[in-house]
């Protein structure tokens, strides 16, 4: 291993850190825990060095191009950090009296307010902590609003073959059936199976626009007609909104409720897994059902609306009030880029990503979808390559890797066979660009030349191609002391 | 143009290999009745030094009062190295490890993760951590009803004592699923063991135990988790993960343990910042694991049979199994957990320890002291962790708002949660809190009792 568990380190000079000496406990001894749990027994200098080490061994958008499709991997501004960081940020109680916290609701009254305006819709709320729980608090509104109206049949949610696996997965937490539509071969919704899948039973439709195939759904004003015709409302999955800022909002798609990824079009970090937040917008139609709480302007004074001013809201999504921190760092980049820069964000995001699909069509690669625009992300599939050589998308994502470059998201959309998602985003500029399409080129041709050396892919990283099967077969999940490493 | 670095020359190559010559065009396939100006309404774009004076002044403006104030969010110290090696750009921009053989720093991290968090509740298998503790509950109780193959019931049974916002977090999603809570009721600051009579015939999927509670007492977690497997039910634990150091994990409770302990993690070097984000931990028997949420990393070998890390058990999740997952979450709080993990390591078993005796002993410090205030007294005799119920002899919301006006939280009103209890204060004193921190907030309020009486 490249750096032992830090369980393995035994040092004598232990403890980073001593807090006051106290007194014993005044706790009965049969509430006590008689053995000590396995926590490590390393210096400080060894935990410094353990850690950045581990840190060391991972692709990340500071080190790497990270074009990973529907992730939306842009620079993570190191000032938003630092400034969510400021020490009376991080003090402040989340149950703390408001004299003590106007600075910090003011900045997220005003990201309400700013968010509203990008997205098109007439409220905000800030509290969903991920995507997939803005879709929660979404398909949750779509359902007590149908119930407020006494409309109990409404249980099924329309969801595209095309759409993100949280979809579906949200619609039946949300306690909703699930009818799915396939899409066309160019990429746009077949319109007469929605006609056909419509009616009283009809909940809402979930839709992501620009969709997961890298184009916009052209046909999306007759899809509002349809749905809404039928009694159903629209979800709008924000995971593409960086491809339309300042073009077109979900509002003007006649969209009834929208969820945003803050971690993607609004720069805060994805940290390895999250904290994410998935803030959601609503139409009035859906303003009454807001998850709370969220920060209300009287005068110059910021409050919290919660149960009691709120009484038709679907409740409470987190213990206090979302991810703040996370919430803070993408106030901090709207502010620096204001209107006119997040306009430019999606200019170049879009013109990122059809330079690079105009490049690798060029150089002989086969775009899912050649006769669409790209959105700020396109397809291409390696369906022929991998008949011709029996190389796949893995080996290729594979390969990539050596070229010092984090793979584009693989298999993902499902429709389309041994495919490549590829989202550049605006922060890259157009040598990164230029250097991703030769090393695409020169992977290719090797699966020509040498298909075997391909597949042996990766070759520079700390491990070779893990073993899956047995990771799930012999699941090795905890540590135990005296276990072999 | 911030963030964006194309120069002139590089846009007009750029379109010149697209074909069109105007980013506009690009944008053609949006049809024109759905095109709008431009972004109305977000003020102009503020310089790195402009946004640095602007939230520097805000920051400033909600001060850094006196915490007395925990009621699920504590006040602890966190070291430096913590957030200093948290943010290293190859942690904090990093995607989830979806790509192992370039993601093992974060997959490692993740597995020693699991194994502190398993060790600390004394259970087997924890996963890589859920939004916060109130959704990590939740999902605890869906995987109960979903895990107990003995009872089909979709009844869980709360205690009075369970964290009122966790209750009301999971209420929403539980209904979704056609779960309910049923409450037991409690008895001078624990569960009423005699009423558990009452719920013998419908103990439903899982009976939950706080402990500590959230009033701070300590429940009688043996007697309940004997009862609810007597009953076949499954425990889901709620628990405090700093008072594990301490006090018997729930792997320990009664005759065979519980079966899910969960939480909320920040008191594991999170910095408080206004609720979030913190982290949910889940923790299971082996037994349970196909049937835990969230993502697990797994230790393999790779084709030379070197040991790796990988994300496994990815069966459970949304984006193979869609509308037949386990759940819909897919991020987690990899950056929050790593920052715990580099606190435990820090730390150690006798570190986390002497911080968990420190709270104890400055909470009954503070409790004493105040208690000696006329007009102030303890309300419940069951001991406590870092947390104790006063009983004021006037409203408490004002009084707090005397305390707040003079740089103090002086707690967690009670009043609304648990009408019950009269004028009740929920106290907390960390390890931060000094003699004449607690000196401080004596006076204060002796102040205020005497100025009032």
């Amino acid at each position: 291993m490249n750096e032992p568990l830090i369980f393995e380190y035994e040092s004598a000079g232990r403890k980073g850190f001593t807090p006051p000496a106290g007194e014993a406990a005044r706790i009965p001894a049969e509430w006590l825990r008689k053995d000590e749990p396995v926590l490590p027994r390393a210096s400080e200098l060894e935990v410094v060095r353990h850690f950045t080490r581990l840190s060391q061994l991972n692709f990340s958008i500071d080190t790497h191009f990270y074009p990973l499709g529907s992730c939306t991997m842009k620079y993570n501004p190191r000032v938003c950090n630092r400034l969510a960081m400021l020490p009376q940020f991080l003090a402040r109680h989340p149950l703390g009296p408001v004299e003590h916290g106007q600075g910090f609701m003011q900045t997220m009254y005003e990201l309400q307010e700013m968010l509203q305006v990008v997205v098109g819709m007439q409220a905000v709320s800030l509290t969903p902590m991920a995507g997939a729980q803005g879709e929660y608090a979404g398909v949750a509104m779509i359902r007590a609003y149908h119930e407020s109206r006494g409309d109990h049949a409404r249980t099924q949610i329309i969801v595209p073959d095309a759409a993100h696996g949280t979809n579906p997965a949200t619609a039946v937490v949300c306690g909703c059936d699930v009818v799915e539509i396939p899409t066309r071969p160019d990429g746009d919704i077949d319109l007469d199976r929605l006609r056909a899948v419509v009616g009283p039973q009809t909940a809402g439709i979930m839709l992501t626009n620009p969709s997961t195939l890298g184009v916009f759904e052209r046909q999306i004003a007759e899809i509002a007609a349809i749905v809404h015709g039928a009694g159903g409302l629209l979800y709008y999955d924000g995971a593409n909104l960086n491809a339309i800022m300042g073009k077109t909002h979900p509002g003007a798609m006649g969209f009834d409720v929208v969820h945003m990824n803050l971690h993607k079009t609004f720069s805060t970090p994805h940290g390895g897994g999250g904290p994410g937040s998935g803030a959601v917008g609503v139409n009035s139609r859906l303003q009454p059902f807001l998850p709370v709480p969220y920060v209300q302007k009287c005068g110059d004074h910021y409050g919290w609306d919660t149960e009691k001013e709120c009484p038709q809201t679907i409740g409470r999504l987190s213990a206090f009030m979302g991810n703040a921190g996370v919430l803070l760092r993408a106030y901090i980049y709207m502010r620096m880029l204001g209107a006119k820069g997040m306009q430019r964000v999606s200019e170049f995001a879009v013109l990122n990503a059809n330079y690079l699909m105009a490049r690798l069509v060029a150089a002989g690669f086969d775009a899912a979808y050649p006769d669409r625009r790209a959105s700020h992300e396109f397809v291409i599939t390696l369906k022929q390559m991998e008949r011709d050589t029996g190389v796949s998308a893995m080996d290729f994502a594979k390969a990539l890797l050596d070229h010092g470059f984090h793979a584009p998201t693989t298999y993902f959309p499902l429709l389309v066979p041994e495919c490549l998602l590829i989202e550049p985003t605006e922060s890259e500029s157009k040598h990164t660009l230029d250097g991703f399409v030769e090393a695409m080129i020169s992977i290719r041709d090797m699966a020509y030349t040498d298909a075997e050396k391909v597949k042996e892919a990766p070759l520079t990283m700390p491990v070779r191609r893990l073993d899956d099967v047995r990771a799930a077969k012999q699941p090795d999940l905890t540590w135990l002391p005296g276990a072999a490493t | 143009m911030p963030f964006i670095p194309h120069t002139e020359k590089d846009v007009a190559d750029m379109l010149a290999c697209v074909g069109v010559d105007r980013i506009e065009q690009l944008f053609e396939e949006i049809p024109p009745a759905l095109r709008i100006a431009g972004v109305d309404g977000i003020p102009p774009a503020l310089s790195e030094a402009e946004i640095s004076r602007l939230m520097q002044t805000r920051a400033r403006a909600d001060g850094e009062p006196l915490c007395f104030l925990g009621a699920g969010a504590y006040d602890h110290y966190v070291p430096a190295v913590v957030w200093d090696i948290a943010t290293r750009g190859e942690f904090y921009s990093a995607y989830t490890p979806y790509q192992a053989e370039a993601s093992q720093g974060t997959l490692q991290v993740v597995y020693e993760f699991q194994t502190m968090l398993a060790s600390l509740t004394g259970l087997d298998v924890s996963n890589a951590s859920l939004y916060d503790g109130a959704t990590a509950f939740a999902e605890a109780c869906l995987m109960a009803v979903r895990a107990n193959r003995v009872n089909k019931s979709r009844r869980i049974l709360v205690p009075r004592l369970l964290s009122p916002v966790f209750r009301a977090v999971a209420s929403g999603i539980l209904a979704g699923q056609k779960v309910e809570l049923v409450e037991l009721p409690m008895l001078d600051g624990c569960t009423d063991i005699q009423a558990l009579a009452d719920f013998a015939g419908e103990s439903g999927a899982a009976v939950v135990i706080q402990n500590p509670t959230f009033l701070g007492t300590l429940d009688k977690v043996d007697e309940l988790t004997d009862w609810a497997h007597a009953h076949g039910a499954l425990v889901i634990a709620v628990t405090n993960p700093t008072s594990l150091a301490l006090l018997k994990p729930p792997g320990q409770w009664g005759q065979t343990g519980a079966d899910i302990a969960c939480g909320e993690g920040q008191p594991l070097g999170v910095p408080l910042s206004s609720g979030g984000p913190y982290f949910g931990f889940m923790v299971c028997r082996q037994a349970l694991v196909r049937q835990m949420p969230g993502r697990i990393v797994g230790r393999t070998v790779d084709r030379e049979g070197k040991p790796g890390f990988t994300l496994t058990l990815q069966a459970r999740e949304q984006h193979i199994r869609r509308s037949r997952a386990t759940s819909n979450i897919c991020t987690n709080q990899g950056l929050i957990a790593t920052a715990a993990t580099i606190y435990m390591s820090l730390l150690g078993s006798s570190g986390l320890r002497e911080v968990a005796v420190s709270c104890n002993v400055n909470t009954h410090a503070l409790v004493d002291t105040l208690t000696a205030i006329p007009g102030v007294s303890r309300l419940f005799a069951a001991p406590f962790f870092h947390e104790a119920v006063l009983q004021l002899d006037r409203p408490v919301e004002a009084v707090l708002a005397e305390l707040s006006a003079q740089g103090i939280l002086g707690g967690y009103d009670l009043t609304a949660d648990y009408p019950e209890l009269g004028n009740a204060l929920l106290v907390c004193a960390t390890e931060t809190r000094s003699a004449s921190d607690i000196g401080k907030y004596a006076a204060a309020l002796t102040k205020i009792f005497g100025a009032a009486v």
